[in-house]
């Protein structure tokens, strides 16, 4: 193997191990800053010697028991005067190679699940989560981060320094909640994947309409929470709705890259694989015999467009009561919104622009363009094409996304041109 | 990125001869990583080419020509595959050189292929070119 291709490959051992040795090593320092550098220690020796050596049979244990010596030398260095070092130097040496082995293989889902709580812990702020634990758990460089956020490269780096710092200052334990407290906790974990998710579904500004390296960590994070985490029935719902949604990704724009709407796109484009994945995800929900949670509701929602063969085969009035429901356990206007679609599409638009109507005084809406969006559809179909076209035109006023309004524009315009014509 | 891990039939899996327990676990055993790590998409093994047909175009525009099972040249036919999504083509050979030897006695063989997808469309370098472009753009608006 040539030194750059050999570079390649463990570039690629990098990131698919990475995680598991930060929370292996996270678990015997109890700080993640060090764990990161530790890690970081041993790919540098891994880099220095796996050209010459060749790579390790098990390159994942090879990395962890590196980190380990480095940590027992670092320990050393400082001559254990830190009583939390001693601490930590008396548990590291009771790790024994046999343990290196058997902790990335049983326990390491376990450090996994303890690292994503730490990672989204409530005491950073919502752009430090995100940040942390798709440099920590996604293996992801600064430099993407920032790609994918379009933020600056050292930005991304001191949010990712100060939240190790908070950490650390905030002695968050390295361990999954219990009881009540994890009901919570989880919830901040899946926003945080559903944030990322979201980001990369639909980019609110730029030209391009969808960052698939986000919607691809965000679903990959799913997935693994789903396994180490079986028992929880909104862990598979987030799952079953970002398989759904995804299954769309590529319908949702044209050739021209423009953005095409659901009932417009071509059904037999969905990715049926995907499709099946988050059907599967989301029967993985309801057997766990619990009420299914918001991730469910809109899961369940997404899979009867999922399953649906042609637009009119829909079944609105589920739809209309699965945003019912879901806005009993999560009350805000968007649903609302989307439930007077639903109404709209299951009992005609004269009730659908009843509900929209009541949501037009909602401060909470004021700038978001989708309100005066889903008001034209509904007065288009209602045949009052001037007020359609002046909601169109509103709507695109409001959106930050070029295509959206391009998009919106054109609508617009061709319900003067119809109402012109009449 | 999307990859296929086609696994080649063998002689023994065109005679039907099911595979050793050992290797099952094996297996198995791979899936569930595949599955942990978050790459598995899915995963099947295939019946042997007795009761399988296959279709053919000798003369383009006439009848297609349809042959029963078995065949023969086990080294041509597929025993199953394994479908995974991962981020680069090296995380793909590392994942197909970490699966077991899928036959033991010689005759395993792994052949891996990318699957054509969406992200081959959006992540060209164009793309990429353009996201700089934007980034550039947005963090000089932030500037101003």
């Amino acid at each position: 193997m040539r030194i750059s291709e050999t570079h390649r490959t463990i570039d690629t051992i990098w990131r698919m191990e990475s995680a598991k040795l930060i929370a292996g090593l996270t678990r015997m320092v109890r700080d993640v800053g060090l764990a990161e550098d530790l890690a970081q220690d041993a790919l540098v020796i891994a880099l220095d010697r796996w050209p010459e050596s060749g790579i390790p049979d098990k390159p994942g244990a090879w990395l962890m028991t590196t980190a380990k010596r480095k940590a027992i030398d670092l320990l050393r260095r400082n001559k254990l005067q830190d009583q939390k070092y001693v601490e930590i130097a008396r548990e590291i040496n009771t790790y024994t190679e046999d343990d290196v082995e058997r902790n990335l293989d049983g326990e390491i889902g376990d450090d996994l699940l303890r690292l994503i709580f730490m990672t989204c812990h409530p005491v950073l702020s919502q752009d430090a989560r995100v940040a942390l634990t798709l440099r920590l758990l996604c293996g992801l460089t600064t430099d993407e981060i920032a790609r994918s956020f379009l933020i600056a490269e050292p930005t991304v780096a001191q949010r990712i320094v100060r939240a190790k710092r908070t950490l650390n200052k905030e002695k968050v334990p390295f361990e999954v909640p219990v009881g009540k407290e994890l009901e919570e906790r989880l919830g901040t974990v899946l926003e945080v994947i559903y944030l990322m998710f979201n980001e990369g579904y639909s980019a609110t500004s730029g030209q391009d309409w969808t960052r698939p390296v986000l919607c691809r960590e965000a679903l990959r994070l799913g997935r693994v929470l789903a396994e180490i985490s079986p028992e929880e029935p909104e862990v598979h719902g987030l799952v079953a709705l970002m398989e759904l949604q995804s299954s769309r990704l590529r319908t949702r724009n044209n050739a021209q890259g423009e953005p095409v709407l659901l009932m417009d796109q071509n059904r037999a484009q969905w990715d049926h694989l995907l499709i099946r994945r988050g059907l599967a995800a989301l029967e993985r929900a309801q057997r766990l015999g619990r009420t299914l949670g918001p991730y469910g509701l809109q899961a369940s929602i997404s899979a009867c467009h999922a399953t649906a063969y042609t637009p009119e085969d829909t079944n609105w009035i589920r739809i209309a009561a699965l945003y019912e429901a879901l806005s009993r356990q999560m009350p805000s206007p968007i649903v609302e919104l989307n439930r007077a679609v639903a109404i709209s599409r299951a009992f005609g638009p004269a009730y659908g622009l009843q509900l929209v109507d009541a949501l037009s005084s909602e401060p909470a809406l004021k700038e978001y363009h989708l309100l005066p969006s889903v008001r034209g559809d509904f007065l288009e179909k209602l045949g009052r094409l001037e007020e359609a076209a002046a909601a169109f035109e509103q709507a695109a006023e409001l959106t930050r996304n070029e295509k959206e309004q391009a998009l919106l524009r054109k609508r617009a315009a061709a319900c003067r041109e119809k109402g012109e014509r009449t | 990125m999307r990859f296929m891990m086609i696994v080649k039939a063998t002689t023994d899996s065109e005679a039907g001869v099911l595979p050793s327990q050992q290797l099952i676990d094996a297996m198995q055993k791979y899936n569930e990583e595949l599955v942990k790590a978050g790459v598995l998409l899915a995963a099947d093994g295939l019946h042997a080419s007795a009761n399988a047909v296959r279709i053919s175009y000798p003369e383009p525009g006439s009848k297609p020509k349809v042959v029963d099972g078995p065949f023969t040249e086990a080294k041509e036919l597929i025993a199953g595959y394994t479908l995974i999504e991962v981020k680069s083509r090296e995380e793909a050979i590392e994942w197909a050189l970490r699966m077991p030897d899928p036959h033991g006695f010689g005759q395993g063989e792994i052949e891996l292929r990318q699957v054509f997808d969406f992200e081959n469309l959006t992540e060209d370098p164009n793309a990429r070119a353009k996201d700089e472009e934007i980034r550039k753009q947005v963090e000089e608006l932030k500037k101003a």
